[in-house]
């Protein structure tokens, strides 16, 4: 990061303007900071095993090379594979031909607000899969190449989609402003799925995937190391509340099975909010197991091609059905919600067990029927649905040093609507809360500039200009609220946003939702907190005879 | 330069029936032949395209929600409808105000950089393109619905109202119309905004001009005919009247500008369905926006679905790992798996 300029600095060199060559001609920069490092070859041969015939040669290369060692046959199968998707994808053969080039989509994309970059116009970054479209298989692309925007397959232009197609975070800001609702979500995942073919990955995506098929986690915690873990946050919680809570594993028998992102069982600062589930269903008394066979909420398949998702996603229900629960709680993730919210039901539903039923809610008794098919809930809907009937014993003032704002992740925004749940459940939890400016939020909300398998610090320059949009919609929250505190619910966020704000907003701390639930809930009558979830002393502990701490004195 | 030549290929298409009727006498052809060839292509060419489209599979309900999803409690959380559909009446309310009245585009912003004590990203709502837009379409979209009284008789009672409401500002004499105004404001607004815009001109063909041009020939020769040349109307409709009753006859009253006129629809035709201008029909098709947001409530099947493709067993989970499983405690399906290999082999 040593090298990467001041904020700033960064901004002054910000240019919208495009460049003098036509972007077919402007050549593209293949040094370091601009891609992710490729597949270790191991990963690959392993899926190899697993998933024949989606991987092309496991190798050592490196895009800073001239030779990335492509197989012979390349554009054959990357040609054949196009034509095979455009057949079985409609959005892929739809978003070829009608896109107008109008333009409303150029500035909506936080790597082109950041970068002025203009292949990072989602226009553009189509453009270099349709230009390849009309020139293989479209007769008015064939004869007049140059005038319709057109070309062959070529090694340039596959090394061309490798920097674009992990330039993109699959967030879907461009399809909502879209006239036509073309989704460059949907072009990125082709042109990887093309990409994995002939053997272009990223060690960023591949190993996270071949470890959660292996472990059943992105980061390979296997699972007596998961259940060390997990005891140790049980020591935690005891610390800062007094209550030793129970953390079921692989317990058979329950009705409730309960997967989050493993993220969240890894790091600062996801771990108090995993803590903060502990703790609340705990508090509930709730009939739930975890599991260490399935203890991916996550799916970085879904950044990889649709046969991998499948497979990964296949193992929450292998496992209910195996420990016997009639459903599962989703914890807080992004892209986690988008596959279990648009694909699970359709990839796997059809192996759901007859024990499964529509959540329902034990301790209000709430039929979650929207939810009928997958039989999966979001943890944020059913705190809500808590706090609605009661349940919660809340006292917000714990969290009166935190000056609340609130990230829309890109998932829950525009691949499921999931938007007012989480801000009723944060207004519960704490007293102040302002939100950022609406073109920065809800279903326009900013990508963290880290989704789609991008969390990754070989790029962080180019995270970091994502991260503008974002970042300085925080300051802006900063400077008028004295917002300290990011909450979110997504577990890459609460990786990714520390390093966005710490360079656009330093001094606000980012935070999961239920971590400042957790920090809410009174135990029992009379319970006092002297610390935070992160063992912190609340303001005011220190000194039992100050009565009076003014708001927002110290960082968080 | 894609500009230039897309320009120059318009003249170059106007000269052509010029040409071929004042000197080669092909009134015939230009008259019947191209036309009814070039309607031909049309049809069968946007046929095919719509085919192609919906022959491809949908494998997944991936709407692009815009607003808040049907959440448990509808009252404490209201649903978005029109943007966050959950119904297929709802998205047909969605798919409506896409198709009618631009909603997307309705939404667009304008990003700016500027320095005030530091960076700020500013966006402001920018609805030029939405109105230029709008006005192009509508246009567009009158003046073909208004031509249908050349090819119908009796002619349609809405074709009179909608020449009436067109023509309600009375001027000059034939009365003006607004949508020929309209379109050729709308083509030149949008061409504008390709040549002058940076970003937008940066990524236009000359794909993305020709249409433009070829359309503003069309409205200009169109107009030129009804206002200047003032061709003879009623020697038209024998024409128009024969091509849709399949009694082909070119009158002799029928004079150059009304050829230039129906060569360049012709080029028009012939060329829509190999183009972006297919964006009409696609906009029905957008998975994107014609599916309800409902997959976690109802069950969607992916035709190519491969039921091979199967999660990583359990019971080879806890083969792997059965021995460090058992020593921390948690249970096991098959307590074999939790002994020792060398204790197992001894």
């Amino acid at each position: 990061m040593s090298n990467i300029p001041k904020a700033d600095e960064l901004f002054k060199s910000i240019d919208y303007t495009p460049p003098v060559t036509g972007w077919m001609e402007t050549p593209v920069d293949f040094s370091p900071g601009h891609w992710c490092y490729p597949a270790k070859p191991e990963k690959i041969e392993y899926m190899e095993s697993k998933l024949p015939g989606l991987w092309g040669p496991a190798r050592q290369w490196l895009p800073s090379d001239a030779d990335w060692k492509l197989p012979p046959n390349w554009k054959e199968t990357v040609v054949n594979g196009f034509r095979e998707r455009l057949k079985k994808f409609r959005t892929l053969q739809l978003f070829m031909d009608i896109c107008v080039r109008c333009g409303a989509c150029a500035d909506k994309c936080h790597y082109f607000i950041g970068s002025g970059d203009p292949k990072n116009m989602p226009v553009l970054r189509a453009e270099l899969m349709r230009s390849v479209y009309r020139g293989e298989f479209t007769l008015a692309g064939k004869i007049l190449s140059k005038l319709t925007g057109s070309r062959v397959m070529e090694e340039h232009v596959l090394k061309e989609w490798f920097i674009y197609f992990y330039q993109c975070t699959q967030c879907r800001r461009c399809s909502l402003f879209c006239p036509y609702g073309i989704d460059t979500a949907e072009m990125t995942m082709m042109a990887r799925e093309l990409m994995h073919l002939v053997g272009l990955n990223t060690n960023w995506i591949m190993e996270p995937v071949s470890n959660c098929n292996i472990t059943g986690n992105h980061l390979g915690i296997q699972p007596h190391a998961f259940k060390d873990i997990v005891d140790f946050m049980v020591d935690d919680i005891e610390e800062v509340t007094g209550r030793r809570v129970k953390a079921p594993l692989n317990e058979k028998g329950h009705e409730i099975l309960f997967i989050t992102p493993s993220g969240d069982v890894f790091a600062d600062p996801g771990i108090y909010t995993f803590m903060g589930y502990l703790l609340l269903f705990d508090y509930l008394d709730l009939d739930y197991t975890m599991s260490t066979y399935a203890s991916e909420g996550g799916n970085f398949g879904s950044f990889t091609n649709n046969e991998v998702m499948k497979k990964l996603n296949a193992k929450m229900y292998a496992e209910a059905n195996r420990l016997g629960c009639k459903w599962i709680l989703g914890g807080e993730c992004g892209h986690m919600w988008r596959v279990v919210h648009q694909y699970m039901d359709t990839m796997n539903g059809d192996t759901q067990g007859p024990q499964m039923t529509t959540p329902k809610s034990p301790i209000t008794g709430t039929v979650f029927d929207t939810a009928a098919a997958t039989k999966m809930l979001h943890i944020v809907e059913f705190t809500a649905d808590l706090i609605k009937h009661g349940k919660l014993n809340l006292d917000p003032s714990r969290n009166d040093h935190l000056r609340v704002t609130f990230h829309d992740s890109c998932n829950p925004a525009r691949g499921m609507g999931l938007l007012d749940e989480p801000r009723y459940v944060l207004k519960h939890v704490c007293n102040h809360f302002f939100e950022m400016p609406p073109q920065t939020t809800r279903e326009q909300t900013f990508c963290c500039a880290g989704g789609s398998g991008l969390n990754t610090d070989e790029i962080m320059e180019i995270r970091l200009r994502g991260g503008l949009p974002r970042g300085n919609a925080l300051r802006y929250v900063q400077e008028k609220h004295g917002v300290n505190l990011m909450a979110c619910i997504c577990a890459i966020d609460r990786a990714t946003l520390i390093p966005l704000a710490d360079y656009w907003a330093p001094g606000v701390t980012i935070s999961g939702t239920h971590e400042l639930v957790a920090n809410a809930l009174v135990l029992e009558e009379g319970e006092v907190r002297k610390m935070d979830m992160r063992q912190e002393p609340l303001p005011g502990v220190e000194d039992e005879d100050d009565d009076w701490t003014p708001p927002n004195m110290e960082e968080a | 330069m894609n500009a230039l030549y897309s320009l120059l290929f318009v003249f170059l298409l106007v000269l052509i029936p010029l040409f071929g009727v004042d000197a080669a006498h092909l009134r015939s052809i230009f008259g019947v032949c191209i036309p009814m060839t070039a309607f031909i292509i049309f049809l069968v060419g946007f046929i095919y395209k719509v085919i192609t489209w919906a022959r491809s599979a949908v494998p997944f309900r991936i709407p692009t929600t815009g607003g808040q999803f049907k959440s448990f409690d509808p009252v404490l959380f209201p649903q978005n409808k029109l943007d966050c559909p959950q119904t297929g009446a709802q998205t047909f309310f969605r798919m409506v105000l896409e198709v009618f009245a631009f909603r997307s585009l309705f939404r667009n912003t304008a990003v700016s950089l500027h320095e005030n004590n530091g960076p700020v990203v500013a966006y402001k709502s920018s609805k030029w393109l939405w109105l230029f837009a709008i006005t192009f379409h509508y246009s567009f979209f009158i003046v073909a619905l208004r031509h249908l009284r050349l090819f119908l008789e009796p002619i349609p009672f809405f074709v009179h109202g909608l020449e009436f409401v067109d023509g309600i500002l009375q001027i000059g004499a034939p009365t003006m119309y607004l949508t020929d105004a309209g379109l050729v404001l709308g083509v030149l607004l949008l061409l504008g905004r390709r040549l002058i815009n940076p970003r937008i001109n940066y990524i236009s063909y000359a794909s993305d001009f020709f249409p433009l041009f070829l359309i503003l020939a069309v409205a200009l020769s169109g107009i030129y005919m009804r206002y200047y040349a003032k061709v003879d109307i009623m020697a038209i409709k024998e024409l128009t009247m024969g091509l849709v009753t399949f009694h082909y006859h070119v009158p002799d009253a029928i004079t150059a500008p009304f050829f230039v006129h129906v060569f360049l629809v012709s080029v028009l035709m012939a060329y829509f369905p190999f183009s972006k201008l297919m964006h009409m029909p696609g906009v029905f098709l957008s998975p994107t926006r014609n599916m309800p947001n409902d997959t976690r409530a109802k069950h969607h099947v992916n035709p190519w679905n491969d039921p091979k493709i199967m999660a990583h067993a359990y019971a080879d989970y806890e083969k792997e790992f059965g021995v460090p499983m058992a020593e921390a405690g948690l249970p096991l399906d098959n307590p074999e798996n939790g002994v020792p290999h060398d204790e197992a082999d001894a």
